[in-house]
């Protein structure tokens, strides 16, 4: 009862003034709808620009580095067990660069509960054969469906059906630039030369864009089982293991036990790719930092306001003091007068940089190396949404907390006195 | 005799520019139902007095007792309840909230106590606007009246509780020989048939004599 009471005083002051309030709830809707659109928009161009590369990345890689013998001879020498040893020269250690008993290690990664699925690959160097012509490239053999489902490669095959890679015998989808050298489309055969000299027709099921050029001059697609058929090697041979984690954010922690379980070398995303995490955070604080200007801008222009309102009310303000409303009294009907014009400016900021951001969303946005963006990319994220509210209430309420306490220690006397 | 309202020693100083005291030692009470002007020459402290009986200005020496309850000088909300349920104004000027219609006027204080449920301290409001003889303004905008009428809501205003005692401070100073003498005959009127206390400030010596007493004030001291 007593604060409907004051909520109805604040009213009745907000809506007598109501074009200087109008004017107030503007500028937090204004800095809200920024505040919306730019997050939406920033991030969803981090999304894009990350999924180029995070998405298509294994979470953890489980694979046998080229690198020398840990346990060298002279370490399990007795005599000089507890002495530090100094060895010189020492060759990387490159005899099988295939992960021991990969069946195994796949079932039982399969059986985490953290994962969300695996795809084992397997890389082979070749040369493409045009005429005389050789171009360096390397064949990726992968099983099409588990790496559409756990990295859209799918979403990258541009020409062709990337499922054709199973259905047909030794068949390879080529990189745009690999094609557009071998001038080469779907139905041809290429020719390739493996690094041991055994050579092999593929049938051309289609093309990729990955959205990074250099990958698509030399890459190319195969199914595990034509790989391990180029290489003659067995069909358990995989050198490496594509791990993806319900939560990238454990992969540090997953990749060291699986180094520790299965003695091979398993690298995190983080570790990878640690440029892109960098790059993401800052353009995200740099949108923070740019809304919550806006929003402070707007907070000065309520403090303003409500100060020139105060300065106009103090007869009102004395008078209520007179007949029995307390400073604190006071005090709430302008922090109540601060937090609506925040809470309602807030809500129809809200709305439109809902509005705003869908819009942008459809804008054309076409780019040669994202064949997969049509329009502009947002991210509607009820996060911000839930911050952009959150914060102009908080703006609006710190911008009406001291005029209010102004408000609240006006002199009844002085005023009235002064008549 | 029930004392309503007194004053016990009380001092008061201004500081600044340079420090004067403004009132010297005043020790005097009012009882229930009496009708009190207290007058005197302007800057004889007879506001500022007022002011210090009011509960408003609490920077004085003495002891201050309304309703046989000393007055505290800090408790600000305290003090504020007090102005609410035992004290009404009436002011030289009127100081209607011109958000609010008349009888949203009248209404606030009683709200504000919030003694009684809305509908009832509306019902009350047009009671006193009715005693007051302005009724019919209950729905229209207090800037929308004249300079009478709304000395009237200010009056009808401190009605609203029923409080121990109303305070004027020159209720009458602003308004013609005509509307002084209706604010007068309310005054008059609510002390005769509601025996309302009030203690009003003025230096209309007319209105003063028709008072049933008459406190009068020099250099910040009672002369009688």
């Amino acid at each position: 009862m007593k604060n409907k009471l004051l909520i109805s005083i604040a009213k009745s002051l907000l809506l007598a003034r109501w074009k200087q309030t109008l004017v107030a709830a503007v500028g937090v809707t204004f800095s809200i709808t920024m505040f919306i659109t730019l997050l939406s928009f920033m991030s969803g161009l981090n999304d894009l620009l990350d999924g180029l590369i995070l998405n298509r990345t294994a979470h953890i890689r489980i694979y046998n580095d080229i690198k020398p013998n840990t346990s060298q001879p002279i370490n399990n020498n007795k005599e000089f067990k507890e002495a530090h040893n100094f060895i010189g020269s020492i060759k990387s250690d490159a005899s099988r660069q295939a992960i021991y008993n990969s069946g195994a290690i796949m079932e039982a990664i399969k059986k985490d509960p953290r994962v969300l699925g695996l795809s084992p690959k397997l890389t082979a160097q070749v040369f493409f054969n045009d005429g005389s012509i050789d171009i360096t490239g390397s064949i990726f053999g992968i099983n099409s469906t588990e790496e559409s489902k756990l990295y859209h490669f799918d979403e990258y095959v541009t020409t062709g059906n990337s499922a054709d890679l199973n259905k047909i015998n030794n068949s390879i989808i080529l990189g745009k630039g690999l094609s557009d050298k071998l001038m080469v489309g779907i139905g041809d055969a290429v020719q390739i030369t493996t690094s041991k000299g055994d050579r092999f027709q593929l049938k051309v099921v289609g093309t990729f864009q990955s959205g990074i050029k250099d990958f698509d001059n030399v890459q190319s697609y195969a199914s595990l089982n034509t790989v391990q058929k180029i290489l003659s090697v067995p069909k358990d041979y995989v050198n490496s293991i594509q791990v993806k984690l319900k939560d990238i954010t454990q992969a540090p922690k997953v990749a060291k036990e699986y180094e520790q379980l299965f003695q091979t070398d398993a690298e995190d995303i983080q570790t990878a790719n640690s440029q892109f995490e960098t790059g993401s955070s800052i353009r995200t604080l740099i949108s923070y930092s740019v809304g919550i200007t806006l929003l402070i801008v707007a907070g000065f222009g309520i403090y303003n306001i409500l100060n020139m309102m105060i300065f106009e009310k103090m007869d009102s303000i004395a008078i209520l003091k007179a007949t029995g409303f307390s400073g604190k009294d006071v005090k709430k009907i302008f922090i109540y007068i601060a937090i609506s014009i925040g809470f309602f400016g807030g809500i129809l900021g809200l709305f439109f940089g809902f509005s705003l951001s869908a819009t942008i969303d459809q804008i054309p946005f076409n780019t040669a190396s994202l064949p997969t963006i049509k329009t502009y990319p947002i991210n509607y994220n009820p996060k911000f949404y839930m911050i952009g509210i959150v914060f102009s209430l908080i703006t609006t309420y710190l911008a009406g907390w001291f005029p209010a306490r102004k408000a609240s220690k006006i002199d009844p006397v002085v005023i009235i006195r002064g008549k | 005799m029930n004392k309503i309202l007194e004053a016990k020693n009380i001092n008061k100083f201004f500081h600044d520019p340079i420090s004067i005291r403004v009132l010297e030692d005043l020790s005097f009470s009012i009882n229930k139902g009496e009708f009190v002007s207290l007058t005197g020459k302007s800057g004889c402290g007879k506001s500022t007095l007022l002011y210090v009986l009011s509960t408003m200005d609490t920077d004085y020496e003495g002891t201050l007792l309304i309703d046989g309850e000393e007055m505290p000088k800090k408790n600000e909300s305290f003090l504020a309840k007090i102005r609410n349920e035992k004290i009404g104004f009436v002011f030289q000027f009127h100081y209607l909230l011109n958000e609010f219609n008349v009888l949203e006027n009248v209404m606030l204080p009683g709200l504000k106590l919030n003694k009684y449920s809305r509908e009832e301290v509306e019902h009350r409001a047009m009671e006193k606007l009715k005693i007051l003889g302005i009724d019919q303004l209950a729905l229209k905008k207090s800037n929308h009246i004249s300079g009478g009428e709304k000395q009237r809501v200010a009056i009808a205003r401190a009605l609203i509780n029923e409080p121990h005692i109303i305070m004027g401070d020159e209720p009458t100073g602003n308004l013609d020989k005509k509307n002084s003498d209706l604010v007068f005959d309310i005054f008059n009127k609510l002390s005769d048939e509601f025996n309302q206390t009030l203690l009003i400030v003025t230096h209309d010596p007319s209105f003063a004599e028709r008072t049933h007493r008459i406190i009068h004030m020099e250099d910040g001291k009672i002369i009688h």
